[in-house]
């Protein structure tokens, strides 16, 4: 069974947005000790065990935005990175597993070091996804933010993660916000568009449900929690909150809304948490990988020690899996 | 395909169950279970059969308790009672710790007891029940420790008789024993029938953590095994469970002198605001109503919706209904397990059909229900009139009702459209709106934008028909332990009133005539039977006073429940009030003494110097005798008000005519309290000369009324009536058992004080004002 990003069944139209309507969002309640309640029973309400465990870890696998964004990246880091998403797993376990090809669901780094990925994903069906617009602060100016997109879609990049104009957010300046993801969109063309809200700088989940809703209104085809350089980034509170957004906007756009997660993510267990979270609150279309992503680097090593435990019984050790 | 690519189409959870196999070694090695008695187990002689209600099989029998059963149980108790009542608190502490560290390091093998005992599923009982089980020891650990300090006074009930209900087993044990061992008082508990194994586990605790003989004793068996422990030798009776039996048990328990608590049922509001996190509040029906299978006394089982919001928030219920999943209480995924057994099923089966048929629309979670075991389809009504069967009746499974609203007027109307009054949960982003309402509810525990949530800190118990007394906090220690011991004195025997004609008591000296009339909203009323009779004093007439009856009662009832404003002026308002009564009241002092010599009454000046004295105490009472902040859960707020009762009924001995009179009357109203006062039937006058002093120190009309006559007739239609929350009855035993009895028809809180000498310090203090309250927790999480 081949399982990668572009073989999936499912292929949903993308999202052409709509209009601002901030009617959608002024009034919107979320109290947040009831979406901490709820965020802290998903995982004590469902579990998966045994090869259930390991199929939704193979699932999470699939899901994964292999992800580098560090000021020390180099073509060869970029290379090493894009060997694993071809081959997330040893030979073994994908034998164990009864699986003959597997990869992640994208790669994703900065604008400078998409050529080098899209060099080494050559051949394969994975795409380059690029941070962009001034990542990860957002606060250089429009124009070379809407310049380093096209960038990146020139050099192959598929998939582009924006970051959003925090304080656009923090002054309710919806018209402004609208205005600038409408437009990083307009400039994506024809790669798909994840909008990053930095929700740990956003502070208030009401924040995070406004600015989800702005970002799909002006045409998000993804929303994204964090960069991984906040102080806070992905929390299952806070991803509820962003699912509930997209389950609305969904109900009053028929527009499907992909979710990713993005920093801090660092354990298997927590692939199969988010993964709940989204088979509860939406349902299995979002366990696919064209409406569900993970943003992480290290969970995978900790599915590839998990899969193999599962295996053979015996507990793994890092070392012996190869390091992306 | 491999199994994993197979599961990859899919994305289903899979089993995940949680391992049994100690629990069914422990069943099999046990077969049969004794009794605890005196630290020991009995062997089983009659048992019956103890059934997992998810499959049907039985995992043990236990014993049928007999009233000798129940009497060796007692008896061993009240020899164990004198050696733990005399340990220091410091050494109780020690055993609850012992307890609650006992339950911890076996808190699974007890989650998958419950589990396989009640149907529940395992996350509840690991996640939920077991875990505050374990709490519950450590708080009261903490009670013990603290007693002498923070009850001065006080002492242990006795010997308490605990009947405990089947919907959480353990917890209500813990809830029951933890506070009684606290306080020093020793246990016979008798689990439900259904669901005793977590009880015999626990015992097996007592015995191996060496708990002194007798301070537990366990005894299993049914119905009647239950009213022989209420007919026994104990000095209380705590009961959870329906509010039918509890009636049966406040009818069987009057007059006896034992102390009653009582957590009966409810039907409780969920009132959700258009301006609510809507989804926020769909996941606090999960929580509420589909949450242990909806067996659950304080379910918020009435959906209140404003209209507006109404179809968004069906539709976001219905879809996260679909999301439920039911099935074996023992895997990991499991929502919603069993309901504890083939009888429950029934009831609550036809009970819905009845709802359906009386017009009602259930809508009801799309799972397939295993084929065997107890086990029913969550759910919930629309279209659902107040007067369909399941708007009033607490149906005790998994089904609520959902109601819309228009104005927050509306919603408290609604809310507070039942007999019960055990719980709220206010859904509401504006804490103004949320405290408004939280504030009118008739509801021991309020929750905002939150609901079952508990902790040992808080007190839980309800208003009205769900009950008295509270379990938990310090309100909850105080069911398990005795005031300060007072010395009693029979009152004088009331007379017959003699409503012959009593030409020479109509006049006075001045030859202006004066009649006591009855007090009644302020204004004083002709009593409806149109007879006075004779007040008599030192062998002659002195006056006449009415002679009130049910009527008069009943006009009393209606004008006391007009003067609302009572209960929400502040506690200086109502201090202002009770000063100007003392002061109105001190210079006319020489009146009333000579009113009171003139009855005969010894010591009448020191009567009414004292009198004025405790109206000052209670005024400086009536702003400080506050609530608490209870010490909960993390980002909680977790408010102890205590409420007024409302209208109370209070019945005065025939001694002391105006400080008898006065003591019970004075603290009920300090506390908020509309009062109809029954005053001495051999001498009311002192008190129907009041009427002067409350109109001219500004008490509203209708907060005190005072019906005079034949007190026990009139305390009888006061016991009965429904719309009296609260009675204070102080006079004869007799008299005392009638109104314990006839008050079972509400579930009125009673209090039979015993006839003191009112001018000792036993006359006054913060029992009476215990009395005079209900003690009101909300809950407030916050967190932005």
């Amino acid at each position: 069974m081949s399982l990668s990003a572009k073989e999936t069944p499912a292929n949903f139209p993308r999202n052409p947005g709509v209009p601002l309507q901030t009617d959608w969002f002024d009034a919107i309640a979320v109290n947040t000790s009831a979406a901490e309640r709820r965020a802290a029973t998903l995982t004590t309400r469902r579990t998966v065990k045994k090869d259930f465990q390991a199929a939704w870890l193979v699932n999470a696998i699939r899901c994964i935005d292999l992800t580098t964004l560090s000021g020390d990246d180099t073509p060869d880091r970029v290379a090493r990175l894009c060997a694993k998403a071809r081959r997330p797993l040893s030979d073994e376990i994908m034998r164990g597993l009864g699986l003959d090809h597997l990869t992640t669901g994208a790669v994703c780094v900065y604008p400078s070091m998409v050529p080098a990925a899209v060099k080494a994903l050559k051949g394969t069906s994975i795409p380059v996804a690029s941070v962009a617009t001034g990542f990860p602060a957002g606060l250089t100016p429009l124009p070379l933010r809407l310049a380093e997109i096209r960038y990146a879609v020139e050099e192959g990049a598929e998939e582009i993660d924006i970051v959003i104009h925090r304080a656009q957010v923090l002054n309710g300046d919806w018209q402004a916000l609208y205005d600038e993801v409408a437009a990083m969109r307009e400039a994506c063309g024809a790669a798909h568009m994840k909008a990053i809200l930095a929700t740990g700088e956003l502070r208030t989940l009401r924040n995070v449900y406004k600015a989800s809703m702005v970002a799909m209104q002006a045409g998000s085809d993804f929303i994204k929690t964090s960069t991984g350089k906040e102080g806070v980034n992905a929390t299952l509170p806070v991803s509820l909150i962003m699912v509930r957004a997209l389950r609305d906007y969904g109900r009053l756009t028929r527009h499907k809304i992909g979710f990713k997660p993005a920093g801090g993510m660092k354990s298997a267990k927590d692939a199969i948490a988010w993964q709940i979270l989204m088979k509860e609150e939406l349902g299995n279309d979002w366990l696919q990988p064209d409406l569900f992503r993970l943003g992480a680097s290290s969970m995978l090593a900790d599915i590839e020690r998990q899969l193999e435990h599962h295996l053979t019984g015996r507990y793994a050790a890092a070392h012996r899996n190869a390091i992306a | 395909m491999s199994k994993v690519t197979e599961i990859l189409a899919t994305m289903d959870y899979g089993p995940a169950p949680e391992a049994n196999g100690e629990v069914v070694k422990w069943l099999k090695a046990r077969g049969s279970f004794g009794h605890l008695i005196g630290g020991a187990f009995t062997t089983p002689a009659k048992t019956f059969a103890v059934q997992n209600p998810a499959t049907g099989e039985v995992l043990a029998h236990v014993s049928q308790g007999s009233a000798s059963d129940v009497e060796a149980a007692v008896k061993a108790a009240h020899a164990a009672l004198p050696g733990w009542s005399r340990l220091s608190g410091h050494d109780r502490a020690r055993w609850l710790y012992a307890l609650a560290r006992a339950v911890q390091k076996r808190e699974r093998f007890l989650a998958v007891l419950e589990t396989m005992d009640n149907g529940k599923p395992i996350r509840e009982t690991r996640d939920i029940d077991v875990p505050l089980v374990a709490r519950h020891f450590y708080h009261h650990a903490g009670w013990a420790e603290m007693l002498e300090d923070e009850f001065p006074g006080m002492g242990p009930v006795g010997v308490c008789g605990q009947i405990i209900p089947w919907n959480f087993p353990l917890l209500m044990l813990a809830w029951k024993i933890a506070p009684a061992l606290a306080a020093g008082n020793t246990v016979v508990l008798k689990p439900a029938e259904y669901t005793p194994l977590t009880a015999l586990a626990f015992a097996e605790i007592c015995v191996e953590i060496g708990l002194p003989k007798g301070v537990v004793n366990i005894i299993t068996g049914d119905g009647e095994t239950g009213a022989a422990l209420v007919a026994a030798e104990v000095d209380k009776i705590a009961f959870t469970g329906s509010t039918e039996v509890g009636r049966a048990i406040r009818r069987a328990t009057a007059g006896t002198d034992k102390k009653l608590t009582l957590e009966l049922g409810g039907k409780s509001p969920f009132v959700v605001f258009s301006d609510a996190d809507i989804d926020g509040a769909v996941e606090g029906v999960v929580d509420a109503i589909w949450f242990n299978q909806g067996q659950v006394c304080c379910a918020g089982s009435r959906i209140l919706v404003q209209e507006v919001i109404a179809e968004d928030f069906t539709r976001r219920l219905k879809a996260r209904l679909a999301k439920l999943r039911v099935g074996d209480p023992l895997d990991k995924s499991t929502d919603m397990g069993a309901l504890v057994d083939p009888v429950q099923l029934n009831r609550v089966s036809s009970l819905v059909r009845e709802g359906e048929a009386q017009g009602a629309t259930l809508h009801q979670a799309p799972c397939v229900l295993p084929s065997k075991g107890s086990f029913f389809a969550p759910g919930f009504f629309t279209n659902v009139a107040p007067a369909n069967v399941i708007s009033e009746v607490e149906i005790f499974g998994p089904v609520a009702t959902l109601t819309t609203f228009r104005t927050p007027d509306e919603a408290v109307e609604l809310a507070n459209n039942t007999r019960y009054g055990l719980a709220a949960s206010v859904w509401s982003e504006n804490i103004n709106l949320a405290l408004d309402v939280a504030a009118q509810v008739k509801a021991g525990v309020v929750w905002i934008n939150g609901t079952n949530i508990f902790d040992a800190a808080a007190g839980f118990g309800g208003y009205r028909e769900s009950g008295f007394g509270r379990e938990g906090g310090r309100e909850g220690m105080l069911s398990y332990l005795a005031d300060a011991p007072v010395k009693a004195k029979a009152e004088a025997a009331p007379i017959t009133p003699d409503t012959a004609p009593h030409p020479e008591a109509s006049g006075r000296a001045d030859g202006i005539d004066r009649t006591a009339k009855l007090y009644i909203g302020g204004a004083q009323k002709r009593p409806d039977s149109g007879y006075s009779y004779a007040v008599m004093a030192k062998g002659r007439t002195i006056g006449l006073a009415g002679l009130g009856n049910r009527k008069d009662i009943r006009n009393a009832v209606e004008a006391a429940h007009g003067a609302k404003g009572w209960g929400k002026a502040t506690g200086h308002n109502r201090a202002q009030v009770l000063y100007y009564l003392a002061e109105n009241l001190s210079q006319r002092a020489a009146e009333f003494t000579e009113r009171l010599k003139s009855a005969g009454t010894p010591k009448a000046a020191e009567e009414v110097e004292t009198a004025i004295r405790r109206a000052f105490w209670y005024a400086a009472q009536a702003d400080k005798f506050d609530g608490a902040v209870h010490s909960t859960k993390s980002a909680h707020v977790t408010l102890a008000m205590n409420e007024p009762y409302g209208v109370m009924g209070v019945a005065c001995p025939t001694d002391a005519p105006l400080l008898g009179f006065l003591s019970l009357v004075l603290p009920a109203i300090a506390m908020g309290n509309r009062v109809i006062a029954l005053p001495s039937q051999n001498m009311p006058l002192a008190a129907t000369d009041l009427y002067q002093v409350l109109e001219t120190s500004d008490l509203p009309g209708g907060v005190v009324n005072i019906v005079t006559g034949a007190r026990d007739e009139l305390a009888k239609t006061l016991a009965g009536h429904d719309d009296v929350a609260a009675l204070w009855y102080c006079g004869s035993p007799d008299g005392a058992r009638m109104i314990e009895a006839e008050s079972a028809g509400n579930l009125k809180v009673t209090w039979t004080p015993e006839n003191r000498d009112w001018l000792s310090p036993a006359g006054q203090g913060k029992a009476f004002l215990t009395r005079a309250t209900q003690v009101k927790n909300i809950w407030v999480p916050y967190g932005e």
